[in-house]
């Protein structure tokens, strides 16, 4: 589909929105500056090639370190499930649940972008169940019938007062503009919540091969209850979610959060290793971890295999120029800005989101920010030629440019005459002065100039 | 190398580029078969007609003599892009900055001062391929009683990007519009820039909404110093 066009879906965003997003993510990036910094100095570069290099060699030999994982998880207590695609994967999650709850029952969810990639909420509720959102953001985006528009930060497109028009609406406090009386009010909503949960499904944002155990950093406290209230705990992660050993936790959960919020290290890091053993009163009884493929293998052996190291701090969606303006929703993916280009078409083929590889002015911010040096602008460049080839994105006509730039005496001539007007299809300029104005045409002053002097 | 939009529309900062050159030392040759070095081509994905255009201006310019280009994203192309296309970089490609400074070695500036300006300075977004750091910065900064105006969200691209500007002008404009406003905020009459593709999509844009400020190529302020 030639329909994925961001520029045009952006049209239709709320002023107030664009200027959410510009602002949120405008201050996420200087937060990130500031803590890396401060961090590590001039070392930074060689921490983010560390990094790399690391998540390089786990794509490398994932299949190894997930027979690690998957033995070490089972010495914890934990029980595998493995999935090849989102279906599977929902598939696998029903059966679990069906096992252990009735329909009706309450499953609280932190926030994991996997279940919204397998659209996994849809999957529960179409079975009966009721399915929590808890993470602050992700509450208020289930309560509107939305969509996340960032993968770390939810709801950055609304403002306090959007929240207090959802809240007072949905009956869970009076309307409010005071940031902590509505949190105190979600709290209060989701604590009931909590305690009528039966499941608690989560996210995992590292998993140790070396010692089976499942880390998760958080901010709200909710993933700690989403993974230890409910007698019945289900993990969820993608495949490349590995690292080697509990070693490479400071690095990554420091450049993780220092990317994400400009946090040194989250309120909550939870480092899981397994359901409640015997002798301990808190957690779960049963603790499954799913693990989803969905694609993921394929992109491991193609062009775009280094998207896969990505930790998914979203530091390349909040540097983004076009993602500031254009907000998470014009993309119309559950991943957006600089990792969706690259990630969405490869999760969900160029034929339904050629277009989306458009949406990037190349500038390179992206790279630039990326804790793991994946080279976003490389691999956009590569799709849009693999989009032109499949005729899977809308062609701009270059072929009269092209054809004149090959013959230099009609160039010459063509430059004399007319500039670049003469040489570029009509449509791009017709598209260009809808937004500005069309150059005059000083160029032959140079050729002129040159053959005068010599 | 003059690059396709000074060639269409920009003569004068292909004289001023030559200019600043020549008055460095250096003695410029201009091969006249030039054209374009296939960068839009090969940033609409048309990677067949950009290795058409790249390899032909390889050819023309292959040999030791270095080439300079008054463009970020055309030494790009020449240096980084060729090496998705073929595999190999041209590496006598220079942007006029990084060759003045790091070749030629240029460390305080042999021209006149100019009139006391204050000038905002828009990095382009391909000078982050080179490499180029601060380097057109520093070199502007030799020039006598000119100085240069930190603004807002600086780091950000001005929303050209080739096909960019023209398939998603909506975004694009909005981008550019953004940096203007960042830019105007100091007060300053002129900006400088180091990529006639920002400049021309600006200075659409400046025209356009009637912005009071004006934009010109580096190498045109470097060239008002040469008497």
């Amino acid at each position: 589909m030639k329909g994925i066009n961001v520029d045009v879906n952006a049209q239709r965003l709320a002023s107030t929105q664009a200027d959410s997003v510009r602002r949120a993510a405008s201050g996420f990036t200087a937060a990130r500056r500031l803590t890396l910094q401060s961090t590590y100095g001039r070392h930074l570069l060689q921490a983010r090639e560390h990094a790399a290099k690391t998540k390089d060699h786990v794509l490398n030999n994932l299949r190894e370190y997930l027979l690690q994982l998957e033995q070490n998880c089972q010495n914890n207590g934990i029980e595998l499930v493995w999935a090849k695609d989102a279906e599977s994967a929902r598939a696998a999650v029903l059966e679990i649940v069906r096992q252990h709850a009735s329909p009706g029952a309450v499953i609280v969810k932190g926030k994991s972008m996997l279940t919204e990639e397998i659209h996994l909420n849809a999957a529960l509720q179409h079975e009966g169940y009721v399915p929590i959102e808890t993470d602050l953001g992700e509450f208020v985006v289930q309560l509107d019938d939305d969509q996340p528009s960032h993968i770390v930060a939810p709801i950055i497109h609304k403002s306090k007062q959007d929240v207090a028009q959802t809240f007072a609406a949905h009956g869970i406090c009076e309307p409010s503009e005071d940031a902590q009386t509505l949190t105190l009010a979600a709290r209060k909503e989701l604590r009931r919540r909590f305690k009528q949960a039966e499941i608690g499904i989560s996210g995992v944002n590292f998993a140790i091969a070396e010692t089976g155990r499942l880390v998760i950093v958080s901010n709200e406290g909710n993933n700690r209850l989403s993974t230890t209230a409910p007698p019945l705990h289900i993990a969820m992660m993608g495949i490349e979610k590995i690292l080697p050993r509990e070693a490479d936790l400071p690095l990554f959960i420091t450049l993780l959060t220092s990317s994400a919020t400009g946090q040194r290290i989250t309120t909550y890091v939870h480092m899981i290793a397994g359901p409640k053993k015997h002798d301990e009163t808190d957690g779960p009884n049963k603790l499954y971890l799913v693990l989803v493929d969905n694609g993921r293998s394929r992109i491991a052996s193609g062009s775009c295999a280094p998207i896969l190291r990505c930790i998914r701090c979203g530091a390349c969606m909040n540097t983004c120029p076009v993602y500031r303006q254009a907000s998470g929703h014009s993309y119309r993916h559950v991943y957006s800005g600089p990792l969706g280009i690259v990630l969405a078409p490869n999760l969900d083929g160029l034929e339904t989101m050629g277009d989306v590889v458009k949406a990037s002015s190349l500038c390179g911010a992206c790279e630039e920010v990326c804790p793991v040096k994946i080279p976003i602008p490389d691999m956009i460049l590569h799709l849009r030629n693999e989009a032109l080839k499949a005729n899977a994105a809308t062609r701009e006509n270059w072929r009269a440019f092209v054809s004149l730039a090959s013959h230099p005496a009609m160039w010459k001539f063509a430059m004399r005459w007319s500039g670049l007007s003469g040489v570029l299809p009509l449509d791009p300029i017709r598209r260009w002065k809808r937004h500005r104005a069309w150059p005059k045409r000083e160029g032959t002053a140079f050729r002129r100039w040159w053959n005068d002097r010599s | 190398m003059l690059t396709c939009l000074c060639d269409a529309f920009y003569g004068e900062v292909g004289i001023a580029a030559v200019k600043v050159l020549e008055h460095l030392g250096c003695k410029v040759e201009f091969p006249l078969d030039q054209t374009c070095c296939g960068q839009p081509p090969f940033n609409n994905g048309d990677w067949e007609s950009a290795r058409k255009l790249a390899a032909r201006t390889i050819e023309l310019f292959s040999g030791d003599v270095p080439v300079v280009v008054p463009s970020s994203s055309c030494a790009a192309m020449l240096r980084d892009g060729c090496r998705s296309l073929f595999g190999k970089a041209m590496s006598n490609v220079f942007e006029l900055s990084e060759f003045v400074l790091n070749v030629l070695k240029i460390e305080s500036w042999p021209g006149d001062s100019i009139q006391a300006q204050r000038v905002a300075f828009h990095r382009a977004c391909h000078g982050r391929v080179l490499g180029l750091g601060d380097s057109q910065e520093r070199l502007l900064q030799m020039v006598p009683n000119l100085r240069l105006v930190p603004f807002e969200d600086a780091d950000q691209c001005c929303g050209f990007g080739g096909a960019f500007a023209i398939g998603q002008g909506f975004l694009s404009s909005k981008i550019g519009l953004e940096k203007l406003r960042r830019i105007c905020e100091t007060g300053v009459e002129t900006f400088a820039s180091g990529d006639m593709g920002c400049l021309m999509h600006l200075r659409g844009l400046i025209e356009k909404h009637r912005l009071p400020v004006r934009a010109v190529h580096y190498c045109q302020v470097l060239s008002s110093t040469i008497s």
